[in-house]
């Protein structure tokens, strides 16, 4: 490295010169040693107020008003008063350019902590992979949030808080179900949907022909048979963005609900990939900011004193208690995706036999940066996981399976554990905690009746016997109801 | 690359003011509730500070689709001792499903701080002040005096020079009257003049000039403008607030402590009411005094009780310091309603022909002791005495406590917004 060492700071006190110094160290070992291809920064200096305001919001710099965001700050803000809660150091903001919050308590060592795991880190992160590169738009987010902002307190004023209130929260209740999980669907404007609309019925006219009547059916379907597959066909059912058929065909609603329920259909299709790498997501960034931290304590440019402060913070971060810890409260996505990370770094550089039965392709390839940002870059948690967990890592966290099933009097079964015949299994299972498939309930629209009785019909694939949970799914079903149809199934 | 540093600590704060309110209005009638409840086992003092509710998550819950039961797999860290094929007994079988039911438990009750702010507004939300036979007084309003404009006419104290002259000089240029200096100009010409058609042509004109200038005058009647002045109402934005205890032997601790909670009450809602509240505090036994807050709820005293003697100071005071007609008086009078039965002509007579009519609300609070027996035994000769004066249709309201967490609702019994018309009137 042919930076000298020079002190980036002195003590724990930084001003707006220390964080760029800080920022252009960072970025040099990102760029140059890690290979990584960030949004621009911007980086915000904000108070604890402050912060625990973005909380509210979803981290979001902006967003719509709704009560249930006010609910959530008053539950924070008991438990912060309480000292329950620590505020993050950090949040960070999928959007280009990528808005890293700086809290001013932090002091400069943690600063330079927060700059390298949100501004280069999770960067990296969001601007590579492939689900973020698929379903989130950074540089639109903003506007998109801003538009949402106005146009929902505009709604507020025509139509009166209370309606725009109920549309919302009948919205976010199916907040869950209106995402599109398969790509390739292409998302059609309001506007070329009516254009399209029009231009078919011109078809239908210019080819419209009497005769045809007159021709016998040769199929013996009864037409109420026909007319369902058409309609489901049509409707493009079964669909299970449940959001996105309510706004393409409820057929009570305002143009305007369904310009919300689009509203919070962006919003939650944003924030999909998210859900699906909190694991690695949170492993690439702390992964790069110890990479950062090292070299930087390497290069002298911050002092011993400096870097044994950032340890200890960098190991609070990847504690993960055991399971039978009171403080245990599942696996620390910092943890297991910080471990993951190095073990796969220590797979690349000197692996073991095992590792080279089990990882063929990228034991003691050597280039360490590439085959993790090639990792970054094409996997989400649960096939991260299914994939790069390996032996020694079950072994160093000591992973069991457990297997409980309620008709099972005997209790619950240990079904594997960290040994030759468990290996698979505990990996398997514990990618499967990752996957939103097994995670979300899988509900369908699979009919509706748009003439008759507007009955809409909704199908819940059970996974492993796990039932709806009945009170809230009829609350769910309830908010659904004021979305248009009458009857529900 | 550029990498920007934006400083948004400057921003304004409290951006979630908004979705908090919201979501206050939405839970208001829960959280009224747990206010009221939360208010009954705190101490008055505390009612100032806000503090943490709790409230029953009941329509303020978001829900989703959640799934339960059925099997479940988990992977866990830290194994000690587990091999494969063992069997462990579940936790807890009438505890329900593990960790995804509690979860929903926990969140059934919902708990959060409200602010000083918020906590009294809400508490305080459905009182109003009394709607009494004295309504007018109630809505009192000084006038007061405030600047509108001019006038042609008025009193010469109030003449605006500046606008009459400012007048007198655009008539006076309209009028094209000749100006000082002109004249001048002209004198000093035929001061110097040989001429004599020349002298004859200027005399003309000073003449000329000489007359106009008398014709048009510098200052004219129509000019005058005089400042207007109109009267307003002002609303009275201040009150007294007097206590009135009885701290003779008979009154024990606990009494006092029911007055007290009481008093801090009326405090609480008369400051948010007006701009300025004054409390005076009058204790008294056979003899009445006036007395600061420490001394009226700690002082030792000793003797008989005579309740005349703290209604003859309290209107001393009043002569002397509150005028009704600047002031909002209201008065409390706290006592376990022994009164010497020689005195009840006396109290009568100065409360109905004094303190009454000068009064927005007064309120007769009698304490009794917690074990109490109100009901069994004889109502004290002050309760009598104000009851008969109450049935007379004196203004007074009356209320008997003896226990802690009666006071809300005692209080709130006598604030409670009244919806009959007649509090339009």
């Amino acid at each position: 490295m042919g930076s000298s060492g020079e002190r980036l700071f002195e003590g724990a006190d930084w001003d707006f010169q220390t964080l760029q110094r800080i920022h252009d160290a960072c970025e040099e070992v990102a760029r140059k040693e890690l290979g990584l291809d960030v949004y621009p920064n911007q980086i915000e200096v904000i108070t604890a107020e402050q912060m625990l305001d973005a909380y509210s919001s979803v981290g979001m710099p902006l967003f719509y008003k709704h009560w249930s965001f006010g609910k959530q700050f008053a539950f924070q803000e008991a438990s912060y008063r309480k000292g329950l809660m620590g505020l993050a150091y950090e949040i960070v903001i999928n959007s280009s350019p990528c808005i890293s919050y700086l809290m001013e308590e932090n002091t400069a060592t943690m600063q330079t902590l927060v700059i390298a795991h949100a501004a280069f880190g999770h960067n990296h992160f969001f601007k590579n992979n492939y689900l973020f590169k698929q379903w989130t738009d950074a540089d639109g987010i903003l506007d998109y949030l801003e538009f949402a902002k106005g146009y929902i307190a505009a709604c507020e004023d025509r139509h009166g808080r209370e309606t725009v209130e109920r549309t919302l929260d009948a919205a976010h209740a199916l907040m869950s179900h209106g995402v599109d999980r398969y790509p390739g669907k292409k998302t059609l404007d309001l506007r070329a949907e009516e254009k399209r609309a029009g231009e078919r019925r011109q078809h239908e006219e210019a080819v419209f022909n009497d005769l045809w009547r007159t021709v016998p059916n040769t199929k013996a379907k009864t037409k109420a048979a026909l007319s369902a597959e058409r309609r489901r066909a049509l409707l493009g059912l079964p669909q299970e963005n449940i959001l996105y058929f309510l706004e393409k065909t409820a057929p009570r609603l305002a143009p305007w609900q369904r310009e919300l329920i689009r509203i919070v259909r962006h919003i939650a299709q944003y924030f999909y990939p998210q859900g699906q790498t909190k694991v690695m997501n949170e492993g690439t960034a702390t992964y790069v900011h110890y990479r950062i931290m090292s070299r930087l304590h390497q290069q002298g440019r911050i002092t011993d004193g400096n870097f044994l402060e950032f340890l200890q913070s960098h190991t609070n971060v990847v504690f993960q208690p055991e399971f039978d810890d009171r403080r245990y409260s599942g696996f620390n996505p910092y943890a297991l995706g910080f471990a993951m990370m190095q073990d796969i770094e220590r797979i690349v550089k000197n692996p073991e036999d095992e590792d080279r039965d089990w990882f063929p392709d990228i034991a003691g390839k050597g280039d360490v940066e590439g085959v993790l940002r090639e990792i970054w870059s094409n996997y989400r948690d649960e096939s991260f996981i299914n994939q790069f967990l390996s032996p020694a890592l079950i072994r160093r966290f000591r992973m069991f399976h457990l297997h409980d099933d309620p008709a099972e009097s005997q209790g619950i079964k240990v079904d594997a554990i960290h040994d030759e015949r468990g290996y698979r299994r505990v990996r398997r299972e514990l990618a499967r905690q990752y996957d939103v498939g097994f995670v979300d309930a899988n509900i369908e629209v699979m009919d509706v009746d748009l003439d008759g009785d507007r009955r809409l019909m909704l199908r819940h694939t059970t996974v492993k016997g796990a039932q709806l949970n009945e009170t809230d799914t009829r609350r769910v079903l309830q908010h659904l109801a004021t979305c248009g149809p009458t009857t529900l199934h | 690359m550029v990498m920007h540093i934006v400083d948004r600590r400057l921003n304004p704060g409290s951006k979630s003011l908004e979705n908090r309110q919201r979501f206050l209005r939405r839970a208001k009638a829960l959280v009224q509730g747990a206010v009221k409840k939360s208010s009954q086992d705190r101490d008055i003092k505390d009612v100032l500070e806000g503090g943490e509710v709790t409230i029953p998550l009941d329509g303020m819950d978001e829900p989703r689709f959640r799934r339960e039961g059925g099997t479940r797999d988990m992977v866990l860290p830290g194994n000690k001792k587990f091999v494969e094929g063992d069997w462990l007994q579940r936790p807890n079988q009438s505890g329900g499903k593990g960790s995804g039911a509690g979860e929903g438990d926990s969140e059934d009750a919902f708990r959060f701080v409200l602010s000083r702010e918020e906590f009294v507004d809400l508490f305080l939300d459905d009182l109003e002040l009394p709607d009494l036979a004295k309504r007018k007084l109630a809505e009192t309003e000084s006038e007061g005096i405030q600047r509108a404009g001019y006038a042609t006419s008025g009193s010469p104290a109030n003449i605006s020079i500046s606008r009459t002259v400012s007048r007198a000089l655009a008539r006076r240029v309209a009028l094209r009257r000749p100006r000082k200096d002109e004249i001048e100009v002209l004198e000093a010409e035929l001061a110097e003049c040989e001429d004599d058609t020349r002298r004859r042509e200027l005399l003309a004109q000073l003449e000329a000039l000489k007359a106009k200038a008398k014709r048009i005058p510098f200052i004219d009647p129509i000019d005058i403008r005089y400042r207007r002045f109109e009267t307003v109402p002002k609303p009275v934005a201040q009150a007294v607030m007097f206590c009135l205890m009885d701290v003779s032997g008979s009154m024990s601790e606990h009494m006092k402590d029911l007055a007290k909670r009481f008093y801090m009450l009326l405090y609480v809602f008369l400051k948010r009411r007006y701009k300025h509240v004054e409390i005076v505090f009058i204790r008294h036994t056979d003899r009445a005094e006036e007395v600061d807050e420490d001394t009226f709820f700690h002082g030792p005293a000793s003797g008989g009780t005579l309740v005349s003697s703290a209604l003859v100071a309290m209107n001393d005071i009043v002569r002397t310091r509150f005028r009704p007609s600047d002031w909002n008086i209201y008065a409390a009078q706290a006592s376990d309603g022994d009164n010497m039965t020689s005195d009840s002509g006396l109290t009568g007579h100065l409360l109905t022909d004094k303190i009454l009519p000068v009064c927005q609300f007064f309120a007769y609070l009698e304490v009794g002791e917690a074990a109490n027996y109100t009901f069994d035994m004889p109502d004290s000769s002050l309760w009598t005495l104000y009851e008969r004066l109450r049935n007379d249709g004196a203004p007074l309201s009356m209320r008997k406590v003896s226990e802690r967490g009666e006071i809300f609702p005692v209080f709130q019994d006598l604030f409670k917004r009244r919806t009959t018309s007649q509090e339009r009137v």
